[in-house]
């Protein structure tokens, strides 16, 4: 387990791969602002939280990570890759024409990816089975499972909820990036769904709202559910872009193109915020 | 082993109908071969027969509730755990309602479901326009990776569902009719997916049916031998892949018939094979001609798509003459 310093620079590397990787998909663009809210998500995860081998990533002791908010592939390719998942070289082809690497993942168990993204709605349902599945097992291990909370206005995932209720699935555990911001604008204009927590909690989930950049806070939350039969929820509250200052809470940065000066810009910046 | 078939099973299968003889009687035998089943409904686990599963098996069922999206998502969850998910509800809940999870778990995930879709075509009588289901082998057989299956008797539909535990890939079972389905297979033959039926030689015309159509047709071709003209009768039970092999371009006419919509299913696909060939062969299209109906039973709401055998067969003398 990762003590904070660590996390922190974990937090910064991932931030720069992810501009890194944005920066390379050029004049396509790639899901900026989703992908850097879910950096201290994805650092806690694999850095502290989840039991996972890189080298035998079809390990049936490994927790599952199921994406189903499928546009922060910035984020979670980047630690895939630092968690030695994706190959350099893979990475590099992130969006290039032929390649493996989508903008939004594709499922490939080898890489360490669960689940084919990209359609709102669908990871949790499917998060669901896989937790009912290991339950059927007898395995111990759990299921993480990120939405976004703009993709909560899919009926889908409050059919998901109600049922991990009803099987009692204590090993799901289910990780709001709540951001705030949504494709045309704030959640509260487009589909106000506040309180997150008072919903997911009158859906019979155990929950924990927290500071969705402290990585501290993170692994408290993770760490400190009950043994109840319910299932859990982490409500973590983020800000889109974070680390960018000229991103952070614009919406058009939610899919866009990096010039070299905001590139360099944006590099200077998380370093002076997350490197010192 | 294989479920055996005989006459008298062959005779109860047809009493049950298609849906009463897969989950009332040989989902025991396949639960018997496939320890890693998980059988899922949205609630409607009594209509579909499967009480007795239920009761017997309740570690491997899974009611999710009215929630057809989400149970394709579970199932999807239980697949790539190693589990063999078998789904049912209504044909159109499972097609329409559920079309992009299809799409999405079952085509490009590519995962290793069987959907069985019951009370497809009219079979839902006076349940209305809302729960028949016409569109179903359209939408299935335009996603990639997914079989799709159509059986024409409860034998058949057994077979199907067999055959569809058995293969490596994604399948829709559709299923047709009521109780007491016609019988027409009534003792063991080899089945294969892909690979079509012949069950009556005819030298002028080819008759290629579907689901319980096959059965009409057998009989619209046994009036037509009457007139003077020899059908040969085809039972399409795949969709997807279609066995183009026994579309014959060598006949005076091809007349396909379905229960379903003539535009994107059975007829469709008949038709997409012909003009890719480049066949001059006249193709006449019967099944629901792109409309929704009034109310009334199945048979009443057939007669009204003219998809009686005697129908049937006055049609196919009229496009003769």
């Amino acid at each position: 387990m990762m003590n904070t310093e660590e996390l922190k620079l974990l937090s910064y590397n991932l931030r720069k791969k992810s501009l890194e990787v944005a920066y390379g998909a050029g004049r396509n663009g790639a899901h900026l602002g989703g992908g850097l809210s879910t950096i201290e998500i994805f650092a806690v995860l694999f850095g502290s939280i989840m039991k996972y081998d890189s080298k035998n990533p079809l390990s049936e002791e490994r927790d599952r990570l199921v994406i189903s908010k499928g546009h922060c592939v910035l984020a979670y390719y980047s630690a895939l890759n630092l968690f030695g998942f994706l190959s350099d070289e893979e990475l590099a082809l992130f969006e290039n024409n032929g390649a493996f690497l989508h903008g939004h993942a594709t499922r490939s168990l080898e890489r360490g990816i669960e689940f084919s993204g990209g359609s709102l709605g669908m990871g949790l349902p499917f998060a669901v089975g896989v937790a009912l599945a290991l339950k059927r097992k007898g395995s111990p291990n759990k299921v993480y499972c990120l939405v976004g909370d703009g993709e909560c206005d899919e009926g889908s995932i409050w059919e998901a909820l109600m049922s991990a209720s009803h099987f009692g699935l204590n090993n799901l555990v289910v990780i709001v990036d709540k951001n705030g911001l949504q494709y045309d604008g704030k959640t509260s204009d487009v589909m106000s769904a506040d309180s997150l927590s008072a919903k997911f909690q009158s859906f019979g989930f155990e929950v924990s709202d927290v500071d969705g950049h402290s990585t501290k806070k993170l692994v408290n939350a993770f760490c400190s559910f009950s043994n109840t039969t319910q299932p859990k929820a982490v409500i973590a509250n983020t800000v889109k872009g974070k680390g960018v200052s000229f991103m952070e809470n614009v919406k058009e940065w939610h899919h866009s193109v990096l010039s070299e000066a905001q590139y360099t810009a944006a590099l200077e910046e998380i370093k002076n915020e997350y490197a010192n | 082993m294989p479920i055996s078939i005989n006459s008298l099973k062959a005779r109860t299968f047809s009493k049950l109908g298609q849906r009463g003889s897969i989950f009332g009687m040989a989902i025991f035998d396949i639960v018997e071969e496939t320890p890693n089943l998980a059988v899922l409904t949205a609630d409607l686990a009594s209509l579909s027969g499967l009480d007795r599963f239920v009761a017997q098996h309740p570690d491997k069922f899974y009611n999710i509730g009215i929630a057809e999206q989400n149970m394709l998502g579970v199932a999807a969850g239980l697949c790539a755990e190693g589990y063999k998910p078998v789904l049912t509800t209504y044909a159109t809940f499972l097609s329409l309602r559920s079309c992009e999870q299809v799409r999405h778990y079952m085509g490009y995930m590519n995962l290793n479901m069987v959907l069985v879709g019951s009370g497809a075509g009219f079979a839902m009588g006076f349940s209305g326009n809302t729960h028949y289901s016409i569109e179903d082998l359209a939408v299935m057989r335009a996603i990639p990776n997914i079989v799709v299956l159509s059986p024409s008797d409860s034998t058949l539909a057994v077979k199907a569902f067999e055959a569809a535990i058995k293969i490596d890939k994604p399948v829709y079972i559709r299923l047709t009719g009521g109780l007491n389905c016609p019988m027409l297979y009534k003792e063991d033959f080899p089945y294969e997916i892909g690979k079509a039926i012949k069950i009556r030689d005819g030298a002028d015309i080819q008759i290629i049916a579907t689901g319980i159509m096959v059965n009409r047709a057998l009989q619209a071709a046994a009036m037509l031998e009457e007139k003077g003209i020899s059908a040969e009768v085809i039972d399409m039970h795949t969709i997807k892949p279609l066995d183009t092999s026994a579309i014959a371009l060598n006949k005076k006419l091809i007349v396909t018939i379905e229960e379903h919509n003539i535009i994107g299913g059975l007829g469709g696909a008949v038709a997409e094979h012909l003009t890719s060939k480049g066949a001059g062969v006249k193709l006449l299209r019967l099944g629901i001609q792109d409309q929704f109906l009034k109310s009334g039973d199945a048979e009443y709401l057939l007669e009204q798509c003219g998809l009686t055998s005697n129908l049937i067969a006055e049609r196919i003398l009229e496009t003769l003459k």
